[in-house]
């Protein structure tokens, strides 16, 4: 068994955030002590989990709900996966998960003093296409208080989970939208140092991706891992 | 679809936490690895996620990925489990074989899973592995031969009874796990 792929990039300085975020107070306990060790990247970094709609059944349309609208201002998400070479990552499995448009997620442990909405569950799934396009239609997720200080309120915002080619292209994110004043209020938001890192969590409005009389479009492309451009030993034996 | 983003070379987008509520994508047959039909020889995987005070994190989303057996239709070699209030993770799947180890003189690797830990609280996840092998395999592995002796214990799951294998995670502490940088 020879592994002739080639091995992830390291990420580029500043664009992920690091555990040690003393404003976000989770993190307190939860956070590594220790050095992070690095490692070689084997056929267990560079192969990874593949999905197929058959076993994993999309849904693209989350502004319903077994027939039921959900409440809200129903928007259209569309973007694409790219690595850093801006290669499209094709076929790949993007989710979804958010609060309604009151500010509560369909959740037993969300005690948010919000309305739930039955036209509203929140978790989307679809596969990128051969252009690493995705697209959803949901509503705009409302902002809702949280713990971490005094009077603090999460920035309106959608989970993302993709998975792209390998092991070590793992990324959970969160998309954000443009003009909202608690961005620059957020702990999660401002945990990643690099401001241009930061913008690219941002969503843009984009009249192309609106459907006039029924929906408002925003734009969210996101860029996975790329590969190094040159080989890694493979096949080495000259120990 | 349409799209008119131009291809052209950016950086990666930022991590962030998957936060107290992710549950929604929370499938719990995912946990189990053999639900497609995968035969083999079954095991269980197991055990808790501390935080730095010894408390349980009830709220965290473990993954596995394993290169040994191969992925195909039947079999995923990937799951997820939720942890419980006892912050405890539970998996059902079959045994990792050993893999290579490119350019390291063509060794091997014990059996392991790769191990992601999501939770509230962690901006980028935690990578870690979980071998489920003893004795020399695990003294010949290159991965493991380059985490601190006094530390390995803590990416090496115990056999408590035929097919049944136990591992914590400690975020902190004596016991705090080694994670990688991949």
């Amino acid at each position: 068994m020879t592994i002739t792929e080639m091995p992830f990039k390291p990420y580029a300085p500043g664009t992920q955030p690091g555990n040690d975020t003393p404003a976000y107070r989770s993190t307190g306990l939860r956070h590594p002590t220790q050095s992070l060790l690095r490692i070689p990247q084997s056929v267990t970094e560079l192969s990874g989990p593949q999905f197929s709609p058959a076993q994993y059944p999309p849904t693209a349309n989350i502004a319903v709900n077994d027939g039921v609208e959900a409440m809200g201002e129903r928007i259209i998400v569309q973007g694409r996966v790219l690595d850093e070479d801006g290669r499209p990552v094709a076929g790949s499995m993007v989710e979804i998960w958010q609060a309604n448009a009151a500010g509560r997620y369909n959740l037993p442990r969300d005690a948010h003093d919000a309305p739930l909405d039955p036209g509203f569950k929140g978790i989307g799934r679809v596969f990128t296409d051969a252009q690493g396009g995705y697209r959803f239609i949901t509503i705009k997720p409302g902002a809702y208080p949280w713990g971490n200080h005094e009077n603090a309120w999460r920035p309106n915002h959608i989970h993302f989970s993709l998975f792209g080619p390998g092991y070590a292209t793992r990324l959970i994110t969160q998309m954000y939208f443009p003009g909202d004043p608690l961005l620059a209020l957020d702990p999660i938001f401002l945990a990643t140092p690099d401001a241009a890192a930061r913008a690219r969590l941002v969503a843009s409005f984009d009249l192309a991706v609106t459907q006039p009389n029924w929906a408002l479009g925003y734009r969210f492309d996101i860029v996975l891992r790329g590969r190094n451009a040159t080989p890694m030993e493979d096949g080495d034996d000259h120990h | 679809m349409t799209t008119t983003s131009q291809t052209t070379a950016s950086q990666t987008t930022a991590s962030q936490t998957i936060g107290p509520f992710w549950h929604l994508l929370e499938d719990k047959s995912w946990a189990d690895l053999t639900r497609f039909g995968a035969v083999g020889e079954v095991i269980s995987v197991s055990g808790r996620v501390l935080d730095g005070g010894g408390a349980p994190m009830s709220d965290a989303c473990v993954e596995i990925w394993q290169a040994s057996p191969t992925r195909s239709d039947v079999f995923p070699g990937f799951g997820r489990s939720a942890t419980d209030a006892q912050g405890r993770y539970a998996f059902k799947t079959i045994m990792p074989g050993a893999v290579p180890m490119v350019g390291a003189g063509n060794s091997w690797q014990a059996p392991h899973f790769a191990v992601t830990i999501f939770a509230r609280g962690l901006l980028f996840h935690l990578m870690t592995r979980c071998y489920v092998a003893e004795g020399a395999a695990l003294a010949e592995d290159p991965v493991l031969g380059m985490v601190a002796p006094e530390r390995r214990a803590t990416l090496v799951a115990r056999c408590r009874a035929p097919g049944d294998w136990v591992l914590d995670f400690h975020m902190q502490g004596a016991l705090e796990t080694v994670f990688f940088e991949i």
